[in-house]
């Protein structure tokens, strides 16, 4: 099968500016997914520049824009996509080259609600225990690969990816928010009571649409809402 | 000044909450308005008039009023927000923005209470 691909180009130590280079590329019957497509094209092609790893979509190196909507090249079906499959960066980030874009400002993001479990009491003897209904509050949330498929389809972080936490970091922050092991519930709704961090998220759900993993940050967000509203009444 | 990126003003939640409250508030109004241009459809003006010479009426107008500049300044401000970087330039919009809600304030109760 002989498919024809668009792809965006950019090397800034050459190019004065972005383009779009067309490939027509023969594929083989094992070739399933768009990184199988991807992989033969930089068989024919060495300069072509794309990030991938673990090819099952659970590292989430491999997020790119595929024919104008976020996803990973790795879990993305041949036979779905229409020609010619135009694929271009994440939008909204810095790019470094072709398909690899600078991720910085989005792990500043994560980091900045601080991903891990805040507990200063006395360690017990055995694991802090949680019971199953609590457990059960964190499916949905711990799954998230960190791709940036969500955060940067999210026209807030697009246009204040310094200040907005993002779809993804906001759901990591409900992660940790509704981990009863955790108990700083009170500074990580402080962190976020600002016009920026949480509340320049306007339901538009993007992230939701794009999310590989099929989370839904939005309703994480809603929840980080409803307990600050909690807090105030 | 020096610059570092400065966030944490602490009113998101209130602007949050005074948003969607302030919708139902037109949400409503703007029904029983609805319901009752159906059901006197055929009074015109002096049925308008009579309406609008109730005090409930007026205070619910101006309520409503208050309830849409409200609203209007925080979607205003978020797009002053969202596209102006200069600090300086987006207070001074800021300002202006509140001068024309605050004088539509006034002329609201001009418009609604006056003879």
């Amino acid at each position: 099968m002989k498919m024809h691909f668009q792809l965006y180009r950019y090397n800034p130590d050459v190019d004065a500016k972005p383009y779009m280079q067309d490939y027509h590329v023969e594929l083989e019957p094992s070739d399933k997914k768009l990184l199988d497509a991807l992989v033969r094209l930089k068989a024919v092609d060495d300069t072509l520049s794309f990030r991938r790893s673990c090819r099952e979509g659970v590292c989430g190196s491999d997020a790119m824009n595929i024919n104008g909507k976020n996803g990973l090249a790795c879990i993305t079906d041949l036979t779905e996509l229409k020609q010619p499959v135009q694929i271009r960066p994440l939008p909204g980030l810095p790019v470094i080259r072709d398909l690899i874009v600078d991720m910085t400002q989005f792990f500043k993001q994560y980091h900045s609600i601080k991903p891990y479990v805040i507990n200063n009491d006395p360690a017990p003897e055995r694991e802090r225990l949680q019971s199953p209904e609590d457990r059960e509050e964190l499916d949905g949330l711990y799954e998230c690969i960190l791709c940036a498929c969500c955060s940067t389809s999210c026209p807030s972080f697009w246009w204040n990816p310094d200040k907005f936490v993002g779809p993804a970091g906001l759901l990591a922050a409900y992660r940790f928010i509704a981990d009863t092991r955790d108990t700083a519930i009170n500074e990580r709704l402080d962190n976020l009571e600002d016009p920026y961090r949480l509340f320049r998220c306007h339901t538009i759900m993007n992230c939701v649409d794009v999310c590989p993993k099929h989370l839904n940050p939005t309703k994480a967000i809603g929840k980080i809402k409803d307990l600050m509203l909690k807090r105030v009444v | 000044m020096v610059n570092r990126h400065v966030i944490g003003a602490h009113y998101g939640l209130r602007d949050w909450l005074v948003q969607r409250v302030t919708a139902v508030i037109m949400l409503v109004y703007t029904l029983g308005i609805v319901l009752f241009l159906l059901a006197a459809h055929n009074q015109g003006f002096d049925g308008w008039k009579a309406l609008f010479a109730c005090t409930w009426v007026k205070v619910l107008t101006q309520v409503t009023a208050f309830a849409l500049l409200w609203h209007a300044w925080v979607g205003v401000r978020d797009i002053w927000m969202d596209y102006i970087q200069s600090a300086g330039l987006r207070l001074t919009m800021h300002v202006l923005t509140l001068l024309w809600l605050v004088g539509s304030l006034v002329y609201s109760v001009k418009v609604v209470w006056g003879a």
